[in-house]
């Protein structure tokens, strides 16, 4: 009996850290990263670098928030940058009836977007990853129209509050991005909306069964992906201080896609992870700043991306095959 | 001398015993016919034949040589050619493309000689009824025209032997006639042909032998003229009595008939949907059970599925409580109070992933809701309520439903559907793939229910449970119903004779 228990224990421990892994993996990478950066990266332990890295990474965390959803219903939004160029399109047109009318339209923007994905998708019965093409690839070409491809420069200072302005102390826009992860984590967790959604990425035949609004649950979230990613096209704006439709938020869903991914939310739905995803997109921006600090280049930057990606997915898979 | 014949071959998969030891033996020019349930191991048995699984104990041989199929690849190209239910050729290319795909004529320069490959496909096709333009996309095609390709496809190949797996499920008569008279053919040039399907009519007018599986194990092999039909479904479904004497019968306490004089909770008319409902019609009382009877494939999912709005219906009324279910949805039917206990638990039941507790209030999430935001002290009450009442053995509410049980993730489904208060209960095959003990309180859970006043209706698989678990049993055949069994008449060996009975219906 004894001799029994003895020769199991590594294997017990050999499990608990396949379980533990792609749950807390990321937190564990980041802890790693800063503690590295502490010791050998000068000026990383400063007020100010903390401050532009939590600016950075802000908007990716929005975007990410609500890709994180449509992939918890099994499905994907390539459109996000798209929508982010769309709302940063609309704000220098509509500023002149002031800030809040601006961001009004920006969002609706939005929530234009979205309802076409939900309905390609929910309706029509599109894969997610072909619905969201079409505006992936037509709305950036939309708000360049809009834009008449023009850079413009912002000026409205209430509108600029939001990218440069600071509340006790911390970036507006930080403020923001926590509490729309909040908000997103209290939807999940405690709501209808959010069970629903998990229920239907975790087997959609059962919840249509089960008499849920498969379809209109399906259109609302790939709304709200859609107005979280506008709330991320004005933000940048805010920031940059101009508005250009043929730059802003250009690859952010790939970053997104990548944030959910390395943050444990597995692309086969049912689970979604939102602090994983704040925790993945923090990890992303890390490495990007330490290698940045160490002057690499960006394509290593990139590709040492592809193996934390690499190592997320494989670390998901070992489980689900456990 | 055998064309293939395999002697005691056995097959385990984790937890079950697919396969017992059983021999079969196929003759050059027989029509064979393999029938048996599901979960009987007729599609392991044809899996091991084509080289898609290998066996874990017997042998196989081909004739008369030891053989063994590594790939499914080796089996076709020892002869042996499968054609399954859904066609499986490319549906984007054209008709003689599928049917010299991998080897095309070609010409002098190597390359595909289309005139060729067309002229020969039309004169092959038209053995087969086929008389469409051989150039067309195979898709456009109806399915029986695509199945005759796939069947001419298969023989093509030099096959020895040519297994069919429910050819017949979607064609339409006059192709089932063609299909036959293709068989005829076959059979007077000397192929062996392994033929499924649970079409009495058809396996009596196509087949030489018969071999009958149930629960893995062969029950019966020999001529068919040999063997009364009500011998054939008796072997099929019944059990046999050692087994009954060690499982004990069924849990269920009596027949749940009812209040004779109370209207019907459930009223169903006239359901059609093309190919696989014809009319069916019948009514269900508070605190009644009635069962659904017959073959796999004669309806009785479809049936229960439509009234749940998840089955397309061409026409029919379905009544619950008096008030009509115009086109049905599963979000109307919840709304109406029917409550669909799907035959495939894993892929149509439960979410694996979320977890017990997720699972049981799924469905009542308004209800235990306010504004969208849900009340865990709510949702807790019914959990807890239905883990008690059901029994249900999980380490905690929060468990992940996929890691329970089969018992156990069949009564979360339960408690999912009792959760909505339900005033019709549609079970398919409720204790399959249960243990014994969980079986037995799923059993007689069944007539608690009905006893409350619930209208269940029961599809079951297993003869005695269905006999003994309902008042009344209706009996469908081929998306017909073909009889009705009530009082006395609710026996095993009555329902066994209301299947058996030949089809007078013209197609």
């Amino acid at each position: 009996m004894s001799t029994e228990t003895v020769a199991a224990r590594p294997l017990v421990d050999a499990a608990k850290i396949k379980a533990w892994l792609p749950k807390y993996g990321v937190y564990a990478a980041i802890v790693l990263l800063v503690v590295y950066n502490i010791f050998f990266t000068p000026y990383f332990a400063t007020w100010s670098n903390l401050r532009i890295q939590l600016i950075q990474v802000a908007p990716i965390v929005i975007v990410a928030l609500g890709m994180a959803l449509v992939i918890g219903t099994e499905g994907i939004d390539l459109s996000v940058g798209s929508v982010m160029a769309l709302a940063a399109a609309f704000i220098p047109l509509y500023l002149g009836y002031g800030v809040v009318a601006a961001i009004l339209v920006a969002l609706l923007a939005g929530v234009a977007v979205g309802l076409i994905n939900g309905i390609l998708v929910a309706r029509v019965g599109l894969q997610p990853i072909v619905a969201t093409l079409a505006l992936f690839v037509g709305g950036r070409g939309l708000a360049v129209v809009i834009s008449e491809g023009k850079l413009v420069d912002i000026r409205n200072q209430d509108f600029l509050y939001l990218g440069a302005g600071d509340l006790l102390g911390i970036p507006v826009l930080v403020w923001i991005a926590a509490l729309l992860v909040l908000v997103v984590g209290f939807v999940v967790r405690r709501t209808v909306f959010g069970r629903r959604l998990l229920a239907i990425g975790g087997n959609r035949p059962a919840a249509e069964l089960a008499g849920l609004p498969v379809k209109r649950v399906l259109i609302t979230v790939y709304v709200v992906c859609a107005v979280l990613a506008s709330i991320a096209g004005l933000l940048s704006v805010a920031r940059i201080q101009s508005s250009d439709a043929s730059s802003v938020g250009l690859l952010i869903e790939l970053s997104a896609i990548t944030a959910v991914v390395v943050g444990g939310t597995p692309l086969t739905g049912g689970k979604v992870r939102v602090l994983g995803t704040v925790a993945g997109a923090l990890l992303m921006q890390l490495v990007i700043a330490t290698m940045i600090k160490h002057n690499l280049q960006p394509s290593t930057t990139e590709m040492v991306q592809a193996v934390i990606i690499l190592i997320a997915v494989y670390v998901a898979r070992e489980r689900k095959t456990r | 001398m055998a064309l293939l014949e395999v002697n005691d071959v056995s097959k385990i998969f984790p937890g079950v015993r697919a396969l017992d030891q059983v021999s079969f033996t196929l003759q050059p020019g027989e029509v064979h016919a393999l029938v048996g349930e599901n979960g009987a191991g007729k599609s392991t048995l044809i899996k091991v034949l084509t080289g898609v699984y290998q066996p874990d104990g017997g042998e196989l041989s081909y004739r008369d040589a030891p053989a063994q199929f590594g790939t499914p690849m080796d089996a076709q190209q020892a002869g042996i050619s499968t054609i399954y239910q859904e066609v499986n050729l490319v549906p984007l290319m054209s008709v003689a493309q599928n049917l010299f795909l991998g080897r095309e004529p070609r010409t002098g320069l190597g390359l595909i000689d289309r005139k060729r490959m067309d002229r020969e496909a039309r004169e092959i096709l038209t053995g087969y009824g086929v008389t469409t333009d051989v150039r067309r996309q195979l898709g456009t095609l109806a399915l029986g025209a695509q199945q005759m390709v796939a069947l001419a496809r298969a023989v093509m190949v030099d096959a020895k032997v040519v297994i069919m797996d429910e050819p017949t499920s979607s064609l339409e008569p006059r192709e089932v006639q063609t299909l036959f008279g293709v068989i005829r053919d076959l059979h007077a040039r000397g192929i062996g042909i392994v033929y499924v399907s649970h079409r009495l009519d058809e396996l009596y007018q196509i087949c030489d032998t018969v071999t009958i599986l149930r629960d893995g194990k062969l029950v019966h092999t020999g001529k068919l003229a040999d063997l009364e039909r009500i011998k054939l479904v008796s072997l099929m479904l019944g059990r046999d009595m050692a087994e009954v004497r060690r499982e004990g019968a069924t849990a269920f306490s009596g027949a749940a008939t009812g209040d004779t004089d109370a209207p019907p909770v459930l009223r169903v008319r006239k359901l059609n949907s093309r190919h696989k409902l014809h009319d069916v019609s019948f009514d269900v009382r508070p605190g009644e059970v009635v069962g659904l009877g017959g073959l796999l494939g004669a309806g009785r999912s479809e049936t229960i599925k439509a009234i749940g709005g998840a089955y397309h219906l061409d026409s029919g009324d379905i009544q619950v409580d008096g008030k009509d279910l115009k086109k049905p949805t599963p979000v109307r039917a919840v709304e109406f109070g029917i409550a669909v206990q799907p035959e495939d638990r894993k892929a149509e039941g439960i979410v694996p992933g979320l977890s017990v507790r997720e699972n049981i209030a799924l469905a009542v999430l308004p209800r235990v809701s306010r504004f969208g935001f849900v009340s865990d002290s709510k949702v807790n009450e019914i959990v807890d309520r239905y883990i008690k009442r059901l029994r249900i053995k999980a380490s905690s509410p929060d468990q992940a439903v996929g890691d329970l049980s089969g018992g156990n993730q069949q009564k979360v489904l339960l408690a999912r559907l009792l959760a909505t208060d339900p005033k019709v209960l549609l079970l398919d095959e409720p204790t399959r793939g249960i243990d014994v003990g969980a079986k037995a309180e799923v059993q007689s859970l069944i007539d608690e229910l009905a006893a409350e006043g619930l209208g269940v209706v029961l599809v079951s698989s297993d003869a005695e449970e269905l006999v003994e678990g309902s008042g009344r049993v209706v009996v469908l055949r081929d998306g017909v119903v073909v009889g009705t069994l009530t009082g006395d008449q609710v026996t095993t060996e009555d329902l066994m004779a209301t299947i058996a009975t030949e089809a007078t219906r013209e197609h």
